[in-house]
């Protein structure tokens, strides 16, 4: 089943075109990675998908819901990290753990069952009353997208998640994602880390706000002879025309 | 140098691409003057009068369309009883109540002496005073008229000119304040807030790590904001001259060299306070509240020094802005020359260097 | 309901781990009310004067003497000459002169009357009107006090005797500083609501951390009510704190209804509060919302009516307070503590700020984008 389906999205800024016509659709339970050079428009389209900015044209669906229509619905259904969103640095970890679960909406009990559970998992239980301002950026990061996916959402979107953390902790943070998943979670992931895309069920490469291509790592990989993905992204880069005045 | 151009270029531009920061700075002079200009008066005037007249005879009738056909009272309603006062003054409708007792005209007759009372709301002294003494000099001076052929002996007449300001406008004030609250607004405030936002994003390391000298950071940061600084200034004492017609009696290029050298000052102490300031909002407080707040407070821009306890006065000596109202009301008012505003303006260069020797060894010992 | 207490919950600890807010709180009402209290005094006292006595008669003698005496004069010395009187003028080391010319005694006794030239330094107006308002009364009892003791008899049978009784209400030492207090409550409660709220939700714009809350399912209103009622109570515990202050330090009167001015105040800080939020919609930066805010606030205080009665400004100045908060509360609270005005007395501006607040809040929830 598809939980995102997107036909024809244009998203313009004035005259700039951050996307243009892109079509692709996500199944239910995938890893689906975004990749791209900065300002590829990568960004733009999580936004667009999270109900954060509003498309110029296109028929964009998010699990079931209309993102024109029912935005609200679907923020209910998903959740978000984004490269910037560093949890509020002056709430404790518990804090912040509280507050989103507040804001889903999800009973007192419920969350402190689960929020003990959590902070065990991520062993965090002895901090959990420092505020996020005294723990280091890899522990935010795992505890960021816990909390997004904490309200048991059907997709999170992840935008540059890694940005800015060490090898060590970026393959953890795989690892959560990965664990994710099995519980049924889609994760929707940008990233311009092309080792990273090797993580992903399918990969969508973006080259200056168009789909350049779309397809397994794998099948990319053969398709482009390539050695990694890596390679397959450059040799797409190199082809597209605009790509060069830059 | 060109390195250095170059990165004063991009400053310029970061200010430009936001016209509404712009539009505020350039608007905020503007709209004060006028505001002062025309609105903040020191004139008491239309003021609400009610009138109680026990005995509505010709006489009291006369006084009530003097002073109502006065300009300064507004007709605000016949009371009947004394009881009526309490409501007119809790209501608003009335400050004044204006009353004739019943004998009012028969002791003119026959005592020849007459006794009106003015009841004022004096919740607002200041106006309730200006009101009772606008009314008593309405009808001393219709009563004196009545009598014109008696004159009164003994009369001492006091007759007084308004030095420097013949017309009364409140405007004379306002150009060397705002001109002051304004520099101290753009330098001070904004340069402090801009640096310690650098700061506080993370933002200044990179232009620390880069071969820029920290001198040559600090100087691109606040150059744009030199020029802002003077191009209000200027824009001030120009509509204050032709719109206004405040005089300008001195020197011009003292004018404006004592303008850059307050400038020079504000600058130095926005530099200094984002030296010790981490965030935005903490600059924005020590800014608003140790400068912005005193020069609009204890500087004499608004209320006279002379009126504040000793102790204000003192402090009020430590700000800046207190010297260069005095220099600039000088200049422009009195035409005055640097014979008579050398003390303020060394104590001026004094401030500056204090400052920027503070700034030096704050950023100093944090790059360190 | 539950959503909006667990935001509440967050704002209130925020607010109050902020190092800047405990001082904001309680230092700065201190402070500023009393500071403020005896700085915005246009209560003239301490005039300096500089006289130019060229009669040197018992007479001018007499009249120097009565000025020097007058609570709101001092009489600096005394110069021979108009043109060192002038330089001292110019340095503002006196602010007005007075200068009787010789044959003033002469005049008075022959001509029975005499001039008086008084110079004063009008660069502020207000003050300058204000010296010259008391200099007049001043001379004015002088010139009475003179002609009973040379006529014997009150002016009797030569003209008419006509005694003007003034009265003043609810403030018959006429102090400034009451009336000043209340309008300095003012400034303080609107600082709450303007700017603190404000600045907390464009620091929130600017961190990303709206943006995080913006995908979430949160109502706008939501996520703006848990701005606005905490700032609300603190605004509400600061006008106690400030009543409180005035009734030890100035003896501020309280005649009305204490139940009456804090309802009036909780709809006039919804009004500040939800411009602080519009405000802050329209803003990105924490700098540029500070900068529209200040504007605005100076702008607002100085129509309000804090120094002079709204009444004098002319006609378009009273249209533009049509929206000016300030003005409104300003009013009323001088009413409510100095007048004891009851509710029918203000019910046109509380209906007033009851209107203005839906409207502000309606447009700053609307004008609060989740969606770009």
């Amino acid at each position: 089943m598809d939980i995102i389906r997107v036909k024809d999205l244009v998203k313009k800024f004035g005259s700039f075109v951050a996307n243009d016509h892109l079509t692709f659709h996500v199944e239910e339970g995938e890893i689906f990675g975004f990749l791209g050079a900065n300002g590829a428009g990568k960004t733009t389209v999580m936004r667009i998908l999270c109900g954060l900015s509003a498309p110029t044209s296109g028929e964009i669906m998010v699990a079931g819901y209309n993102v024109y229509k029912e935005r609200e619905k679907i923020k209910q259904n998903i959740g978000y990290m984004s490269q910037k969103f560093s949890l509020y640095e002056d709430l404790t970890v518990s804090e912040n753990i509280r507050l989103y679960a507040g804001i889903y909406g999800m009973r007192k009990k419920e969350i402190l069952n689960r929020e003990d559970e959590l902070l065990e998992r991520l062993k965090m239980e002895e901090i959990k009353n420092k505020f996020i301002r005294d723990i280091p950026l890899g522990w935010r990061q795992k505890l960021a997208f816990s909390v997004a996916i904490f309200h048991q959402p059907r997709i999170v979107f992840l935008d540059e998640p890694t940005g800015g953390v060490d090898p060590i902790t970026r393959r953890q943070f795989w690892e959560m994602i990965h664990e994710a998943t099995k519980e049924g979670i889609t994760v929707f992931v940008t990233t311009h880390y092309m080792d990273e895309a090797e993580y992903c069920d399918r990969v969508t490469i973006m080259v200056d706000g168009r789909i350049a291509d779309l397809d397994t790592p794998r099948k990319l990989k053969e398709k482009y002879n390539a050695k990694n993905m890596n390679e397959v992204f450059l040799k797409l880069a190199r082809k597209a025309k605009n790509g060069d005045d830059k | 140098m060109k390195r250095f151009l170059g990165f004063v270029r991009k400053e310029f531009r970061h200010i430009f691409r936001d016209p509404r920061t712009l539009g505020i700075l350039f608007g905020l002079p503007v709209v004060m003057i006028v505001l002062f200009g025309y609105v903040v008066s020191s004139d008491v005037k239309d003021i609400r009068i009610a009138i109680l007249d026990h005995s509505k005879d010709p006489t009291s009738r006369e006084i009530v369309r003097k002073i109502t056909s006065s300009g300064y009272f507004i007709y605000a309603g016949d009371l009947q009883s004394e009881k009526e006062i309490a409501e007119v003054f809790e209501s608003g409708e009335a400050k004044i109540v204006l009353m004739f007792g019943q004998d009012f005209e028969t002791r003119i007759k026959t005592e020849s002496t007459a006794s009106i009372r003015l009841v004022a709301d004096a919740s607002d002294a200041n106006s309730a005073q200006l009101a009772v003494n606008y009314a008593q000099a309405i009808i001393s001076s219709y009563f004196l008229s009545k009598s014109e052929e008696i004159s009164l002996p003994w009369q001492i007449n006091v007759k007084s000119r308004m030095m420097y300001n013949e017309e009364l406008s409140g405007v004379y004030m306002v150009v060397p304040g705002l001109m002051a609250l304004i520099l101290i607004l753009i330098s001070a405030l904004m340069t402090s807030v801009t640096i310690a936002r650098e700061k506080e994003f993370g933002t200044m390391e990179p232009l620390l790590a880069s071969p820029l000298k920290a001198i040559e950071i600090i100087l691109g940061k606040v150059t744009p904001y030199v020029l802002l600084s003077f191009v209000n200034a200027v824009t001030i004492i120009l509509l204050g001259v032709f719109v206004f017609h405040v005089p300008l009696v001195g020197s011009i290029a003292l004018l404006l060299a004592e303008s850059m050298l307050y400038i020079t000052l504000s600058l130095s102490i926005g530099v200094f306070i984002s030296a010790v300031s981490n965030t935005q909002q903490s600059a924005m407080m020590i800014s608003m509240f140790g400068l912005m707040l005193p020069t609009i407070l204890i500087s004499g821009f608004i209320f006279p020094i002379e009126n504040m306890p000793t102790i204000l006065q003192w402090f009020s000596a430590l700000m800046p802005v207190r010297w260069f109202i005095i220099i600039i009301k000088g200049i422009m008012l009195k035409g005055t020359g640097l014979a008579f505003v050398w003390k303020e303006t060394l104590i001026l260069l004094g401030m500056t260097l204090f400052f920027i020797l503070m700034a030096v060894r704050r950023f100093k010992t944090r790059l360190e | 309901m539950r959503v909006l207490l667990t935001l509440l919950r967050k704002e209130i600890k925020q607010i109050f781990r902020n190092r800047m807010m405990l001082p904001m709180i309680f230092v700065m009402p201190i402070v500023q009310l009393t500071v403020l209290v005896y700085t915005a005094n246009l209560e003239m006292s301490n005039i300096e004067v500089v006289v130019v006595d060229q009669d040197l008669s018992q007479y001018s003698r007499g009249l120097v003497s009565k000025l020097d005496g007058s609570p709101f004069f001092v009489v600096k010395g005394s110069v021979a000459s108009y043109e060192q009187a002038e330089a001292l003028l110019l340095s503002d080391d006196v602010d007005a002169i007075v200068q009787i010319y010789s044959g003033f005694e002469q005049n008075l006794i022959n001509e029975k009357e005499a001039d008086v030239q008084l110079i004063i330094n009008a660069i502020n107006a207000t003050e300058g009107s204000l010296i010259n308002v008391y200099s007049n009364m001043i001379i004015r009892d002088y010139s009475n006090n003179l002609r009973t003791e040379l006529s014997g008899f009150a002016g009797q049978g030569m003209a008419l005797n006509i005694e003007i009784i003034p009265s003043y209400w609810y403030n018959p030492l006429l102090d400034y500083k009451i009336y000043m207090f209340a309008g300095i409550l003012v400034i303080l409660v609107t600082m709450i609501g303007m700017f603190l709220s404000a600045l907390n939700l464009v620091s929130e714009k600017e961190l990303g951390t709206a943006e995080q809350i913006n995908v979430t399912p949160v109502k706008k209103y939501q996520f703006l009510l848990a701005k606005l009622l905490p700032f609300l109570m603190i605004g509400l515990f600061e006008l106690a704190f400030g009543l409180l202050i005035g009734v030890f330090l100035v003896d501020l009167p309280i005649r009305g209804s204490l139940l009456l001015l804090f309802s009036v105040a909780f709809v006039y800080l919804l009004v500040t509060l939800g411009l602080g939020l519009f405000l802050s919609t329209i803003s990105s930066t924490q700098q540029q919302m500070m900068l529209v805010a200040f504007f605005i606030w100076v702008t607002f205080i100085l129509m309000s009516g804090i120094f002079t009665p709204t009444e004098s400004m002319p006609v378009w100045a009273q249209k533009i307070n049509f929206i000016n908060p300030l003005s409104y509360f300003m009013r009323v609270i001088r009413m409510i503590l100095l007048k004891g005005s009851g509710f029918q007395d203000i019910a046109r501006d509380f209906y007033g700020l009851l209107i203005y607040s839906v409207l502000i809040l309606s447009l700053a929830i609307g004008n609060y984008r989740k969606t770009t």
